[in-house]
């Protein structure tokens, strides 16, 4: 338990404090610039003001903090990828994620609960091996368990032979987690502003100012600011942003959508995948079962929900939890994910010098909300691209080094 | 249900169809190096906005154009390939 919170229930009187500062006039000039105020932004912001003693920072957000997808997606953390670059990466990220909560000094309401990522062919079972082989190389707790072993698991889940995709495996990831996404924003916000970094939300970036091939400034809705450094952690918005300093991005931008139910009674601990039927579902603290499901089929700069996801997600629910016919769903809701063709992010340095580029996170960002912040902290500081970051450098399409992770997307895309 | 004006088949539910991506012009082959070929094949102008798209509609297997708008999800306008590259684009259909 984080040792604030105890404190704070031993106290006798509890005053509400401001956990954020209000919003500060617009200075002219910065350090650095962090375009997009969601947990990756802010978890740059956080690293670099703490591991790095860089607080000339401004974060800018045209919405409110943690607005986009960091508000947007699912919750899931996991590790369990499929090439020794991916899985690394990740690891390093779960690891941070364990202490998160009390480093930040912040009830993130991690919450390791297991993840199941159900195989239902011979192919399946064959990757499912080649992932869980490759995870426990690089010391990342994954096993294939069968059907006896699922059933202990994920009481309710239809494990019988008769049906259109029957379960024979899984891949069973116990450190799998999720966390309050909203908590992640507001403690990283916190703890970076008490550094002396600056919060600035409803304040659109509108242009950015490249003199000679090197970032020199952005232009705002409330004003011009000069800079050394600019960051863009902008989850769906990516290649709008790269246009602005003059450069194309690999990525093609999809919504994806999810939903919740109304409350049940807990029941189910895991986070259960089916890349097959394209759905996956886990129960919140809440008691609400999550849903969500594959990307929509074309690409959209729009959060609209559609009748077609509802049908195409919940029937295969359906046929894996045949019980949850009768409950009702609550709220549906999407979000925008930069797609890059190798389903692996953009991270590191870009054709404009001293801009920053932390991208191509379609649907598997949040996760990676603390590595990524750290390392990107680390490469702004330092210039130098940490080895971690490397292999999914901007320059490995040129190159035709992708890093291949469609076979570890939790469902088909 | 969104439906997508089909110029061979009329409107039809858009879940027949699959993007094949923006109409952009294939490098030469005889000349091209490998960062064209990379441009080609990797990097999007991803615009938000009125868009030209290749299209597909799977069960008839045929290929067409689409002007489209990804922040409204509306369909502009479809029309043959031939409107843009000449009558040998596309054969005539049986």
């Amino acid at each position: 338990m984080p040792l604030g919170l105890l404190k704070y229930g031993l106290r006798p009187r509890r005053p509400p404090d401001r956990l954020l500062p209000p919003r500060p006039e617009l200075k002219r000039a910065y350090d650095t610039v962090i375009i997009g105020g969601g947990g990756h932004g802010l978890a740059a912001a956080y690293y670099l003001a703490t591991e790095h003693g860089i607080t000339d920072v401004a974060v800018l957000d045209k919405g409110y903090l943690g607005g986009g997808n960091t508000g947007r997606n699912t919750a899931i953390i996991r590790a369990n990828y499929l090439t020794e670059e991916g899985v690394q990466f990740y690891a390093e990220s779960l690891d941070l994620w364990r202490g998160l909560s009390n480093e930040l000094d912040f009830n993130l309401q991690y919450s390791e609960r297991g993840h199941l990522t159900l195989a239902h062919a011979d192919s399946a079972i064959r990757t499912m091996r080649w992932r869980a082989e490759v995870n426990k190389h690089f010391g990342v707790d994954s096993e294939l368990i069968f059907p006896d072993e699922i059933a202990k698991l994920a009481p309710g889940l239809d494990l019988s032979a008769d049906v259109r995709h029957p379960v024979l495996a899984a891949l069973y990831h116990p450190p799998g987690a999720t966390a309050r996404h909203d908590a992640v924003v507001w403690a990283y916000a916190a703890r970076a502003a008490a550094q002396g970094v600056e919060l600035h939300s409803d304040t659109e970036v509108t242009g950015i100012q490249v003199e000679s091939g090197r970032v020199t400034g952005v232009e705002t809705s409330r004003g011009t600011i000069q800079c050394n450094r600019v960051l863009q952690a902008v989850a769906g918005q990516s290649s709008l942003v790269a246009a602005m300093a003059g450069f194309r991005l690999p990525i093609h931008t999809v919504p994806l959508q999810a939903c919740v139910s109304l409350p049940l009674k807990p029941w189910l601990d895991p986070i259960v995948v089916s890349g097959s039927l394209h759905v996956y579902i886990w129960q919140s603290a809440r008691g609400e079962v999550v849903i969500g499901g594959a990307t929509d089929p074309y690409g959209l700069y729009a959060n609209r929900s559609t009748l077609e996801f509802a049908e195409g997600t919940l029937l295969p629910v359906l046929e894996l939890f045949p019980f949850l016919a009768n409950v009702k769903m609550l709220r549906q809701w999407a979000g925008m994910c930069d797609m890059t063709p190798d389903f692996s992010p953009v991270m590191g340095v870009t054709p404009v010098e001293n801009l920053y580029i932390d991208s191509g996170w379609g649907t598997w960002g949040f996760k990676a909300t603390p590595v990524c912040g750290k390392r990107m902290a680390e490469l702004i500081a330092t210039g130098r691209t940490p080895d971690l970051l490397q292999p999914f450098r901007l320059s490995r399409f040129a190159e035709f080094e992708q890093v291949g992770e469609k076979g570890a997307a939790s469902v088909g895309h | 249900m969104k439906v997508m004006p089909c110029p061979l088949n009329g409107p039809r539910p858009i879940q027949e169809f699959t993007c094949g991506g923006e109409v952009v012009a294939p490098p030469d082959p005889d000349h091209a190096d490998a960062e064209a070929w990379a441009d080609y094949l990797f990097l999007h102008d991803n615009a938000a906005g009125v868009v030209r798209e290749w299209w597909y509609h799977v069960p008839t297997s045929f290929w067409f154009i689409a002007d489209r708008d990804t922040v409204t999800d509306e369909i502009v306008r479809t029309f043959l390939p031939r409107e843009l590259f000449g009558p040998d684009a596309q054969p005539d259909r049986p």
